[in-house]
């Protein structure tokens, strides 16, 4: 174990399975930055978050691809890619930036499987930075795991912490179907216990955060901290199970259930917009399936139905906060 | 690449057996026994031979929504795409991709493709594959001159530069972008000028003479295996029907329709290229028009009585696992 960023963590999955695997590869815009600048300096940025020059020293420009700004070329390619036998990385910069490239995703990798009667694999993973928090506006900031999550045919994951950052994207090189990985950009520098060795986190298997008796709170990516936060201010007064589902798809309904089917009372905190979002989706299958069990109406803790804003004072208060996290759940025990 | 006989008889049963699918896709789509919609490769049929014949299964092609002429060309089983566009059980896809989706995979066709020049970024991909394994592999992505229009094929164009890809786009220019004439659609002098203007060399051929479309085809292709990288082959190949199935085709003159399908028969090009050199014989073209004749007939008889796909293949092979 050794204590890591969640942005080492990222980098540490690929180099790790760039090493075990040559079909590992890895492309994307300025993943290695400096090519064809006046200062002859391959390698100068290593991505906009600095997460991956090392990788190009380390395995070359034949692996690790800087590419033109050219999204729907670079998700084509590494689905192209993925169809005839390498198992590509691809980032994309910013996940608002899938509205130029949406339908090599959707449209193309996500149905090989089915659209060609599973002779299909495409184990293509597309690394991408979300998430609201640093005064980036509304083309740089948004929360698109539902749209992800809607399609069938990807798989959609949401790592909290720099643990689960690396297993799970170790988890998403090894998996034959294509898999969207969502890093939240307020989360690059948490540090976490790491373990140095490749390790795996199964897809569909929720981390249960903090354990409590009276009400299930369901949080995503950079909520669970927010949420982990509330569980600890109301420790001895009101107990929180906090679960972190860890990937939106497939989405670990088990655990939510058997929480809710205990504490009778649910809040979900998601930082997406609250349309058909993953908020709408636990309280759906939680009124289905353990209507009886519950003692107050479920609530849901979402950014509001707007763009997200640049001033900071406004991103505030459209990012789901400790203190709206805390009145929900005061709410439920009302 | 010389054409020995036994390539030219290859050539002629690829050419064939393209025109005979179609002609009789199209037939029973009239007669409402296919469903979905279909869009023929008739008129085109040289293209996607001249290309083909140059590959092997390790090579990659993509397709397009016109895509069955490429699937023939490119070796896929032939009653087995009969099946899929009946959407039977056995059919290439399992009766889940249709005329639209036709893919086999371990032959190198990555298959049709609904959405106008999506395929060509695929073809990208697997021609990035074929350098990073460091093989003299290419791949081929076929698009009509509407999906020269889309981004995604400029962006795949100036990409492939970029990476110096063994990728050939191969554009048949067959003068429509669905109901819409190229004198209308295309912005630049011509395709090859604009595919050029991304740095990269461009050809054109006469895509209604499978020996134009062959020579040119073998020069890019060989280009990209010896690692000169990508080109662009233009080939101008009549389309013989609307844009799909039941298109009226009010916007084309019937005398352009008359006239293509009179002076510019690739099939029937062929047939009197072959003769009239000797290379060929009238018996052994009429062997390979029996047996292609038969073959279709078969194909459509057995996907008529094939089993449906099951209830429960609904929700089956959308992922590996899940």
């Amino acid at each position: 174990m050794s204590k890591k960023s969640f942005r080492e963590a990222i980098t540490e999955a690929m180099r790790l399975e760039m090493a075990r695997d040559p079909r590992v590869i890895f492309m994307g815009e300025d993943i290695v930055g400096g090519h064809g600048g006046s200062a002859n300096n391959p390698g100068a940025s290593g991505g906009i978050m600095g997460a991956t020059g090392s990788l190009f020293q380390q395995f070359g420009a034949a692996r690790v691809i800087d590419t033109p700004i050219s999204e729907t070329a670079i998700m084509g390619m590494a689905a192209g890619a993925a169809l005839t036998g390498l198992r590509p990385i691809a980032e994309l910069m910013f996940a608002d930036f899938l509205g130029v490239c949406f339908d090599q995703i959707y449209n193309q990798a996500a149905k090989f499987r089915y659209m060609f009667g599973g002779q299909a694999k495409t184990p293509l993973v597309i690394r991408t930075m979300t998430g609201a928090g640093v005064a980036s506006a509304a083309q740089h900031s948004q929360a698109l795991w539902p749209i992800f999550t809607h399609i069938p045919g990807l798989k959609v994951v949401l790592p909290s912490t720099p643990y689960d950052a690396q297993g799970l994207l170790i988890q998403a090189i090894r998996d034959d179907d294509p898999v969207i990985f969502m890093e939240h950009k307020a989360l690059y520098n948490d540090l976490g216990e790491v373990p140095d060795e490749a390790y795996t986190i199964p897809f569909g298997e929720a981390n249960l955060v903090r354990e409590g008796k009276d009400v299930t709170v369901v949080a995503f990516g950079r909520m669970v901290h927010f949420a982990a936060q509330v569980a600890d201010q109301l420790r001895g007064e009101i107990g929180i199970d906090l679960i972190d589902p860890r990937t939106t798809s497939p989405l670990d309904t088990d655990t939510i259930l058997d929480s809710v089917e205990a504490t009778g009372r649910l809040v979900v905190v998601d930082e997406a917009n609250p349309l058909c979002s993953l908020a709408s989706e636990v309280i759906s299958v939680v009124a289905s399936e353990a209507f009886d069990a519950l003692k107050a109406a479920p609530r849901k803790v979402t950014a509001p139905h707007t763009p997200v804003p640049a001033a900071p004072i406004l991103e505030n208060l459209y990012i789901p906060s400790p203190a709206a996290i805390e009145r929900a759940v005061r709410a439920v025990m009302a | 690449m010389p054409l020995g006989h036994d390539d030219l008889l290859r050539a002629y049963r690829i050419l064939k057996t393209i025109r005979e699918f179609e002609m009789r896709v199209s037939k029973e789509y009239e007669a409402g026994t296919i469903p979905g919609f279909t869009h023929l490769y008739l008129g085109q049929e040289a293209v996607a031979a001249g290309f083909c014949m140059h590959l092997t299964d390790d090579d990659s092609i993509s397709s397009t929504h016109r895509g069955h002429g490429h699937c023939i060309a490119k070796g896929c089983d032939v009653r087995r795409m009969m099946l899929e566009i009946y959407c039977k059980r056995d059919g290439t896809c399992h009766g889940k991709g249709g005329s639209m989706h036709i893919a086999e995979l371990w032959r190198g066709m990555l298959g049709a493709n609904g959405i106008v020049g999506a395929g060509v970024p695929l073809a990208l991909g697997a021609a990035l594959s074929a350098k990073t394994r460091g093989t003299d592999r290419v791949a081929v992505a076929f698009g009509g001159d509407g999906s020269t229009n889309q981004g995604g094929v400029f962006e795949s164009m100036n990409m492939a530069v970029v990476l110096k890809l063994p990728l050939i786009f191969a554009v048949e220019n067959n003068g429509y972008g669905e109901h819409t004439g190229i004198a209308y659609h295309l912005g630049a002098p011509s395709i090859a000028s604009r595919a050029a203007g991304f740095g990269m060399p461009a050809s054109e051929a006469d895509g209604a003479d499978f020996f134009a479309v062959y020579e040119a085809a073998g020069a890019a292709i060989a280009r990209a295996r010896a690692g000169g990288g990508p080109m662009t082959v233009v080939c101008d190949a009549p389309r013989w029907r609307g844009h799909f199935e039941g298109d009226a085709q009010a916007y084309r003159d019937p005398n352009e329709i008359r006239h293509i399908r009179e002076h510019r028969d690739c099939v029937k090009r062929f047939r009197e290229r072959v003769l009239g050199d000797g290379t060929l014989t009238a018996a052994e073209l009429d062997a390979i028009d029996a047996e292609v004749l038969r073959l279709i007939e078969e194909s459509v008889v057995a996907a008529k009585a094939a089993p449906q796909p099951r209830p429960e293949d609904l929700t089956s092979d959308v992922y590996v696992s899940y």
